[in-house]
């Protein structure tokens, strides 16, 4: 009898384990709730403070006032950039997903692919206040032209060029209107025996690099996808495009080589902060950092990010996060809700300062910054300057092809080597070849 | 059911055990059973974690799994030999990407293992003889092994900044170098993975080769001295013989590690990871999760595999061969 219990229990053990390995995930991926009173949603939001636990600070009361209101209830985990595509693409294999999640923008329309996310139709799009309460650039990052967004936009970011107010005075600088002033002004600031240098570029981030190509191509009018969402990377408007940008650091020589190890924004914002570099090209979220780390608002100044002379005027693309509900969510009404509360008036102003976001509401005005020069200057970026990144499938394979790309090109420079157009027309080739080969 | 039957004789046969004193033979039912019961739960594990995702994998390496199929898996549409088609074509550009993370990986794991296995030699050798402090010094030369992968690899990325990293400070101020070498991108990424795996791996080595040793009878080594062989000859003829199939082992599995090393490049460059340290498994891992092309990533890993297993297969020939000639 005592071996026949002991066989029994380890067997039961090991079934217990495999069925608990399998169904692992199941109660924190919960999207229960579901009946009554007691509804409970999951949401996902990505980190915009300056840190995880700085978001879940600012979100948990702006969730419980909509707990209160509704009697829904939410369970709110913040996740980092780093992971949230990957634990996204996880929730969408698994089925185990979140009810709300916080995306990218520029991957709206690659996720919408996956037909795992609700389309916002007439009902769903009536149920959170209308399409026409959003700004309408905004808007049309939610997914594909001409179909049913399955993201609707939450905090909107667009690119400023920041510049260090002082420096720009002791060098008789004005603030620069086109790419030459830019340089012309950073080959001046650049002074490598003080470890000065013109200006920072998160060089060695391929998301930040890719921006940086769509925005330079941008200018030359030249785009990455025909019609029909074929890549078209090698045109000379791109080419010539990405081989400006690189300039920065090889021919114009205004950028430090270690640049090319910066894998994230942060760092060059740091440079900017404690007044190594005189430029930094960064989003409007780079504020709530700048401050952080010691430089007081009035020490600097944003101007858009120029193009060259007879260029295109376009100084950003249209950044920032939107907000979509998984298709197999049991909360569907809940989370309709929900997202019209996120997207209303009053929850964008209370979040529009610790995120340092910009409103996507129409006729809403900025609350990040009390400098209304630099709230005035970041609206008209977002509203009139900014062009959406390729709303194609193989968006996210254009980023990390082309941003992979960027990164070796960066790298090669900054190791003493010389990027010719040719180069980048050969790096830009494979990147295509690549996103034909796997779509 | 059938189990709990089985086992209702051997409980009834019990009082005649103490006669015949011949142990479980006398009870065939328990005797049958009590080896496979006491392997189901490692077998079950095993299933589950190894055996069923592989056959995922290889069943995922013949369908065309794109992010337009990823929600609802199972109706992905049949790719044939495509996926393969698509990772061995090397006149296109993801073939010829599979390529040459094939080569950094080759030339990681041959550097790599030869490095680990010195170094765990030399010391190995060097610790055998009493001293004071041995165990002091045994402890401390296992400290890699014992750091989590995360935790050492991340202050290696530390160190290895170009501006802040103690290993150019500390070159500079050995003259060695002006102290503005990148050691995260470009050429010098392979030497510095290089460098950290091996940091990681040859401790155990070390491990493994003292173990070995210690199981070398101390005469031989008397009766070698006694006949005037020095240091150098006593491990030439005395200890390397007699790690044979320690080594044997050893080789194979850093070999198998290395050349699966995930944690490694993916810890020590983020998603940022150069060229020069592309290595397959983070190849693969890119192909997959980054253009979100399961089907090819998962006839990548397939080839992978079948690498590996003619490798290991044809080492334990060639080397079990050698042992019976021996």
């Amino acid at each position: 009898m005592r071996l026949r219990s002991l066989v029994a229990a380890v067997a039961a053990t090991a079934l217990g384990i495999s069925l608990a390995a399998c169904g692992g995930g199941d109660s924190d991926g919960a999207s229960g709730g579901g009946s009554g009173g007691d509804q409970t949603l999951t949401y996902w939001a990505s980190n915009q403070g300056t840190s995880l636990d700085n978001d879940k600070e600012v979100l948990t009361p702006v969730l419980e006032k909509f707990t209160k209101d509704t009697g829904i209830k939410v369970n709110l985990e913040v996740i980092g950039w780093n992971d949230l595509q990957t634990r996204i693409q996880t929730a969408i294999t698994s089925g185990q997903a979140p009810d709300v999640v916080n995306i990218g923008n520029t991957w709206a329309a690659s996720l919408q692919a996956t037909d795992a996310f609700l389309p916002f139709d007439g009902d769903a799009m009536n149920a959170i206040g209308g399409k026409d309460k959003f700004v309408p650039t905004a808007l049309a990052t939610g997914g594909k032209e001409g179909t049913d967004p399955t993201s609707v936009p939450l905090y909107g970011l667009a690119y400023g060029l920041y510049y260090n107010k002082a420096m720009f005075a002791a060098a008789g600088l004005q603030p620069p209107k086109t790419w030459e002033e830019m340089v012309a002004a950073a080959k001046k600031l650049t002074v490598p025996a003080k470890n000065q240098w013109g200006m920072a570029l998160a060089a060695g981030s391929y998301t930040e690099n890719v921006h940086f190509a769509f925005i330079n191509a941008a200018q030359n009018k030249a785009d990455w996808f025909n019609g029909e969402g074929k890549p078209t990377f090698t045109g000379d408007g791109n080419v010539q495009g990405v081989l400006r940008y690189l300039d920065l650091m090889q021919k114009d020589k205004v950028a430090n080589p270690s640049n090319a190890q910066y894998d994230n924004g942060t760092k060059s914002v740091n440079d900017f902060a404690t007044k190594k570099v005189a430029m930094v090209i960064n989003q409007n979220n780079a504020d709530s950092s700048i401050v952080a780390n010691g430089m007081k608002a009035g020490e600097y100044g944003v101007v858009p990010f120029p193009a060259p002379a007879g260029g295109e005027p376009v100084a950003s693309h249209v950044a920032g996060i939107n907000l979509s509900i998984f298709k197999n969510t049991k909360n569907k009404d809940a989370a309709l809700k929900f997202v019209n509360y996120m997207t209303s008036a009053q929850t964008q102003t209370t979040l529009g300062k610790p995120f340092a976001s910009l409103p996507v509401l129409k006729d809403a005005k900025p609350v990040f910054t009390t400098d209304e020069a630099e709230a005035a200057t970041f609206q008209d970026v977002y509203n009139t300057k900014s062009k959406p990144l390729p709303l194609v499938p193989a968006e996210d394979q254009f980023e990390s092809t082309v941003g992979k790309a960027m990164n070796a090109m960066f790298a090669k420079i900054a190791t003493g080597g010389t990027v010719t157009a040719d180069d980048v027309k050969a790096a830009l080739k494979t990147a295509e070849d690549q996103v034909a080969a796997s779509s | 059911m059938s189990l709990a039957t089985e086992q209702a004789s051997p409980a009834a046969t019990r009082p005649a055990k103490p006669k015949t004193k011949r142990g479980p033979e006398h009870r065939p039912g328990l005797n049958r059973w009590l080896p496979y019961a006491l392997l189901a739960p490692a077998v079950l594990l095993e299933l589950f974690i190894h055996i069923i995702p592989m056959i995922v994998g290889i069943w995922m390496s013949f369908v065309k799994l794109t992010k337009f199929f990823i929600a609802n898996w199972s109706s992905a549409p049949g790719a044939g030999l495509g996926n393969y088609k698509v990772a061995l074509d090397f006149d296109n550009a993801v073939g010829q990407g599979l390529l040459k993370s094939f080569g950094v990986t080759v030339a990681f794991s041959l550097i790599t293992v030869a490095f680990s296995w010195v170094l765990g030699m030399a010391a190995a050798v060097a610790l055998q003889p009493e001293f004071r402090g041995r165990g002091l010094v045994r402890t401390l030369f296992l400290v890699p092994y014992a750091l989590p992968a995360y935790a050492g690899i991340l202050t290696w990325n530390f160190m290895l900044q170009r501006d802040t990293g103690a290993v150019n400070h500390v070159l500079e101020q050995l003259h060695l170098s002006d102290g503005n070498t990148f050691w995260l991108i470009g050429g010098n990424a392979l030497v510095s993975l290089i460098t950290v795996a091996g940091w990681k791996l040859w401790t155990f080595a070390f491990l493994t080769l003292m173990a070995g040793m210690q199981s070398i009878p101390r005469d031989l080594y008397e009766a070698a001295s006694v006949d005037g062989a020095g240091n150098i000859r006593q491990w030439r003829n005395i200890t390397l013989p007699s790690l044979r199939p320690v080594n044997l082992v050893l080789v194979l599995v850093l070999f198998l590690w290395t050349f699966s090393d995930f944690n490694t490049p993916y810890v020590l460059f983020g998603t940022a990871q150069p060229p020069a340290g592309d290595l397959i498994t983070f190849h693969i891992y890119n192909a997959s999760f980054l253009t979100w092309n399961f089907g090819t990533g998962a006839a990548m890993s397939v080839l992978l595999l079948i690498f590996l297993m003619i490798v290991t297969g044809a080492y334990l020939l060639v080397t079990g061969r050698r042992s019976r000639r021996a």
